[in-house]
């Protein structure tokens, strides 16, 4: 018999680990003070910390909210004995007069529920996008509620019709989300019940109802706007079958340009002497605060959407010419900074219109602005088209579709896929860009502080003012880049 | 035993314009070009029509004219006589400088910061990460005008200081005063482009120390190779860092001695101080600014570039017995900063495109001079506005050009 | 290399090849920059022929069944198929691949659509068939393949020998005359190369007409009836495959031969 043959006959039993290695004793000792050099960085970090915490709340929170003016605030401090001045605490006052300035500018006070509805149809409209786990019930539930509440924001006949059938569909909706749940409904649409229509048609309906909304004016002119995409559309497919699909796509967008520029107005006017459709007229200039801010940054980056994807496409081609004039444009837009392309807007741009044209400072931003992105935006898609495998040009191409097929239904939907959080990335970027506004004169939330700052009764006033308008940018960017590094570890683990 | 027959040429048609993929793309290519000139053209004639009305015609004369405006941080002499030219210039250095000084500190904190991010110690890696999105997620300009407004409301006014003994750096809510280097034995300037207004001074004492300098380094790769050359025969690598210090430190020593340096420091006379180096606050809250900000981007970017060399390469090298400052530079390092350069040049780049923002603290860079004040005097929009970009795409091209150089010299060779 | 392929029996009675002519190819020569990857290629493909090409990597295999589906421009020659000649018309070359169906070593299905969408989206935009009936074919050909049930799921959701069959039924939906297989089997695991051969061979019992680009010996000795070996970029031998394994003229093709069955 041999002295290293061993046979186990009873199990270890699980023991527990050193106590310096379990419980908070453990963690600390592990994480906090493994060595000299961590043990002094620990103890210095909690001594900076403690440094900032013990200057910075007291100010936050024994500071008031009653003064009307900096003056009155320091008056307040001096009687509670605050030592006065301006130490004594903050004078969140200016915020309490303020904020809802600093939210909507000069926006008409009795208006407010347009922004705030256009952003809230701006929130159903990207959930299809966004938030895949949210079900088209569920969208087209929100959706219905925001129509709903919104009547209650004017009366008349309209409203009342509007408010019956947004009324109407809430009450079915609401009905089949009680009443059936996630899994019965998906046994009914794989036993062939019918599908509630895709929320996208509304995500693509909203970017014509979100200018209306916001600067009002005659509801025919959005719709003369989407007339035009459907007549482009309609002369390709024509075109595309009759003749030859490339004659189709020069043709369908020369026909849509000639409705926009030479027919739509006209046909706004008649339909609207025929059945008035408007709304109050908002001037651009009233818009301010992060009303204008969050108008540049969605506007920007749905304009830049398309042009992106044409850029990008034009930057993968091998047609020397396009390619050149795309990577010319891209390059060009990223070399300069954005306040250069600002002064052209605020100086330049009404000087390469025809003589007469006079577009408002807004609009003339928020075409810069959508260049600017459409350059960034392009290099987005980019990348995601060069995630994509070969094998999926050649899949489209052996089954005989054509470029455009192609591009359509299989390559694009892949990639901008794949880009969506870069896309979110470039939002935030545009978003806090668009505080360069305030440079060129409009009222931003930063241009407002600025306006703020030379009332006489906020002369001064420099902290809260800042303070809280970081602190919105802060929750908007911190939240959305958040999310967008959700989304991006959500395609990395696949599908 | 081949015979090559080639299909009977055919005669062509209009419709292979379209349906041929030769000459599609030909046809495609001149229908995007001519709309393309097209647009070009209708821009330019409305352009032309509209500054005809406005009785402007292009013309750059206005650069020769007295600008008129006064800039108070410069690198090199001007008064308010010199011309819309000399003043661009001085903006143009100005932005240099700031981007400069800024990509610096950038660099280091953000270094600093990303490293720290990955520290085994719990408290920094979360301190730090709460800088990284602090600073990220507010716009850069809301940074300059609260670092600006931190400069001026919290540090004293140059009064204060009446009577009170200054060190040698001096805070005042006007700026910050700094030694500035002396050479009493000075070897004078070199004035270059005469009169004109690109006139630039070099100093000379600058210039024997650069050289100097560049010398000490030479000898000091050549004491290195010799070393590499002695480690690859004998396997001893001979200690070189006292050789390199004193290559390093001797001669430069000796230089500055001849040349007389001595510091400058700032004196307080009247109301405000006198000597030293004067950097206005509108500088430093733009530097500072510009290079926290920049530094949250540049930490996340080594933070990605040191995650993404796989543990495997670590445990491989740490496997053939390599210690771990070795691990570092032969292993990790080498394959980071391949991940590390490109994101971090085109960070250089937003940051030099960032400091035109300069004009909301009143620095007076590029933009704020040719892009502000002088095109608010000249009333020449078009002119200003398209030397100015001009500026920033060469600098953003340059950028560009170098990323690119650099991107082709470490492309790893695979198959 | 396993040498059986399938333990059914093959019914090879209507395998009949007949005179109508598929694929004709005449001299054509391509390049890739200066690199001369296709010499010279002479092969004509009868309608219900089944052929096998085999070959080292870098032969210019892949790339010859390629240059057929017009995926690879060729240069030189003359490529008739089904009686279409392959030129620079955009027209020509949509009408090919339309009667073409073709086989990726990596599958190539779209990963954004179903099962059925993968396989009724060509038959909708380019043979603009109405859905209904193009759903109808497709489960039709899901059937076929066997994997009628997982129509409503995604690629990524099958296994690899599911996805090539999902391919192959892809293909099959736009009725093809002719398919082309581009080594269909190299990309997956042992277990699952068997139920894509026995998808093949179904195929080739129904009378298509093949051309495969494989390193599946058994299934070339059971289901081809004719074998093709190339190397550096030309035919260098075709026999049936009875001749062609056993008793294999050219050096090159024994070298082949002995070392993919030496073992």
């Amino acid at each position: 018999m041999s002295d290293i043959a061993f046979v186990r006959e009873d199990m270890l039993p699980e023991k527990a680990p050193p106590a310096s290695n379990v419980g908070i004793v453990g963690w600390m000792r592990e994480n906090l003070f493994s060595g000299i050099l961590n043990s002094v960085l620990t103890i210095s970090s909690l001594l900076v910390i403690f440094y900032v915490l013990v200057s910075l709340l007291p100010w936050v929170f024994s500071g008031t909210w009653s003064a009307g003016s900096l003056k009155e605030c320091r008056e307040i401090f001096a009687v509670n004995g605050g030592g006065g001045g301006h130490g004594g605490g903050a004078c969140w006052g200016v915020i309490r007069e303020r904020w809802i300035q600093l939210m909507f500018g000069f926006y008409p006070s009795e208006l407010y529920w347009r922004p705030v509805v256009t952003f809230g149809l701006l929130f159903v409209a990207v959930i299809p996008v966004l938030f895949s786990m949210i079900s088209r019930r569920m969208n087209w539930f929100l959706l219905a509620l925001l129509v709903f509440l919104t009547t209650f924001a004017f009366g008349g006949v309209f409203a009342w019709m509007l408010r019956i059938i947004s009324g109407l569909g809430l009450a079915y909706l609401a009905y089949t989300l009680v009443s059936t749940d996630k899994a019965d409904r998906a046994t009914q649409i794989a036993g062939g019940a019918k599908r509630l229509p895709n929320p996208l048609i509304f995500t693509a309906l909203f970017p014509f109802v979100f200018p209306w909304l916001l600067w009002g004016g005659s509801a025919w002119v959005p719709i003369g706007a989407i007339l035009g995409f459907v007549i482009g559309y309609f002369a390709y497919s024509i075109l595309a079958r009759t003749v030859s699909g490339l004659i189709g796509l020069i043709v369908g967008p020369l026909a849509a340009i000639v409705w926009w520029l030479l027919l739509s107005g006209t046909f706004a006017g008649v339909a609207e002497s025929i059945i008035p459709l408007s709304i109050e007229v908002v001037e651009s200039r009233k818009f301010g605060g992060f009303m204008l801010s969050i108008t540049i940054g969605v506007v920007a980056i749905v304009g830049s959407l398309p042009l992106g994807i044409v850029l990008a496409l034009g930057r993968q081609s091998d047609l020397m010419i396009v390619k050149a004039l795309c990577v010319g444009f891209i390059e060009f837009i990223r070399g300069v900074p954005l306040i250069t392309l600002l002064f052209v807007a605020s100086t330049l741009l009404n000087v390469f219109m025809p003589p007469g044209t006079n577009f408002d400072i807004i609009l003339r931003v928020l075409i810069m602005v959508t260049l600017f992105a459409a350059a960034y935006m392009a290099e987005v898609v980019r990348g995601g088209l060069a995630a994509l495998p070969t094998g999926q040009y050649e899949g489209a191409d052996s089954l005989g579709l054509n470029y455009w097929q192609a591009q359509r239904l299989v390559i694009m939907p892949q990639a901008l896929k794949i880009s969506i959080p870069g896309i979110v990335s470039t939002f935030i970027g545009v978003f806090k860009d668009t505080t360069l506004v305030s440079i060129i004169g409009l009222l931003d939330p930063l241009g407002l502080s600025t306006a703020i700052r030379a009332d006489a009764n906020w002369n001064g006033v420099v902290w809260e003012l800042y303070g809280f308008i970081a602190l919105l940018f802060f929750v908007f960017c911190f939240s959305m880049s958040r999310y967008s590094m959700y989304l991006e570890r959500k395609l990395q683990t696949g599908h | 035993m081949t015979t090559l027959t080639d299909p009977p040429r055919e005669s062509f048609r209009p419709s292979m314009l379209i349906y041929d993929t030769r000459y599609r793309s030909m046809t495609i290519q001149i229908v995007a070009l001519i709309g393309f000139l097209l647009l070009i053209g209708w821009l330019i004639s409305n352009t032309a029509q509209n500054l005809a009305t406005l009785g402007k015609e292009p013309n750059f004369g206005f650069l020769g004219e007295p600008a008129g405006y006064d800039i108070n941080q410069r690198l090199l002499d001007y008064n308010s006589q010199d011309t819309h030219l000399r003043a661009s210039f001085i903006g143009l250095l100005n932005t240099l400088l700031v981007a400069f000084m800024g990509c610096v500190t950038a660099t280091i904190l953000g270094v600093v910061i990303g490293v720290l991010r990955l520290s085994k110690n719990w408290l920094i890696a979360k301190l730090m990460t709460v800088y990284v999105e602090f600073f990220r997620n507010v716009p850069v300009l809301l940074w300059i005008v609260f670092t600006m407004a931190v400069l001026i409301e919290t540090l004293p006014s140059p009064r204060a200081f009446k009577g009170v003994e200054t060190g040698s750096v001096v805070f005042t809510n006007r700026g910050v005063y700094v030694p500035e280097p002396l050479f009493s034995n000075s070897l004078g300037d070199i004035h270059l482009f005469g009169a004109s207004s690109l006139r630039f001074d070099v100093s000379l004492d600058l210039i024997a120390i650069l050289v100097l300098l560049a010398a000490s380094i030479f000898a000091i790769r050549k004491v290195n190779a010799r070393a590499q050359g002695i480690q690859e025969a004998t396997g001893d690598r001979p200690k070189t860092w006292y050789v390199n210090l004193a290559i390093l430190f001797v001669p430069m020593i000796i230089l500055l001695v001849v040349l007389g340096f001595h510091l400058g420091y700032p004196e307080l006379k009247g109301f405000n101080f006198k000597g030293g180096t004067y950097m206005r606050n509108s500088l430093i809250a733009l530097w500072l600014a510009l290079s926290l900000y920049t530094a949250a981007f540049i930490a996340e970017i080594v933070r990605a570039g040191i995650l993404a060399i796989s543990h495997g390469q670590t445990e491989a090298a740490a496997a053939l017995g390599l210690r771990s400052n070795r691990i570092m530079s032969l292993v990790v390092l080498p394959q980071a900063l391949r991940v590390i350069i490109p994101p971090l040049i085109s960070n250089y780049l937003n940051l030099t495109k960032n400091s035109s923002l300069a004009i909301a603290v009143g620095y007076m860079d590029i933009t704020g001079t040719l892009g502000g004040i002088t095109l608010n005097q000249t009333g020449r929009e078009l002119e200003t506005l398209l030397l100015l970009m001009l500026c920033y795409l060469v600098i953003s091209l340059s950028i560009s050009a170098v990323m690119n150089w650099y991107n082709e010299s470490v492309k790893l060779k695979e198959r | 290399m396993s040498e059986l392929t399938t333990d059914r029996e093959i019914d090879r009675s209507k395998m009949q090849v007949s005179d109508e002519v598929a694929i004709e190819i005449n001299n054509m020569n391509k390049w890739y920059g200066t690199f001369h990857v296709l010499r010279d290629i002479n092969l004509t493909v009868n309608q219900g022929e089944r052929i096998v090409i085999a070959g080292p990597s870098g032969s210019g295999k892949s790339t010859l069944i390629r240059c057929l589906n017009a995926l690879e421009e060729h240069q030189q020659g003359k490529i008739v198929v089904d009686g279409t000649e392959l030129t620079s018309d955009l027209k020509n070359i949509d009408k090919i691949r339309s009667e073409v169906g073709m086989c990726f070593q990596h599958f190539n299905l779209f990963p954004h659509l179903t099962i059925l969408e993968n396989c009724t989206l060509a038959p909708i935009w380019v043979r603009k068939t109405p859905r209904k009936e193009a759903e109808e074919t497709a489960m039709h050909f899901l059937e076929k393949v066997k994997i009628p049930e997982q129509a409503d799921k995604y690629p990524g959701q099958l296994s690899g020998g599911q996805q090539q069959r999902v391919a192959i039924a892809r293909s099959l939906c736009m009725k093809p005359r002719i398919m082309l297989f581009d080594e269909p089997t190299s990309a997956l695991d042992p277990e699952m190369i068997k139920e894509v051969l026995d998808t093949m061979i179904e195929l080739a019992e129904e009378g298509m007409t093949m051309l495969c680009v494989t390193h599946e010996m058994g299934f070339a000795r059971q289901v081809a009836n004719r074998v093709i070996f190339m190397d550096a970029g030309q035919i260098v031998e075709q026999n049936e495959p009875e001749e062609f394994f056993n008793n294999p003229k050219s050096e090159r093709t024994k070298l082949f031969l002995s070392q993919i069955l030496g073992h």
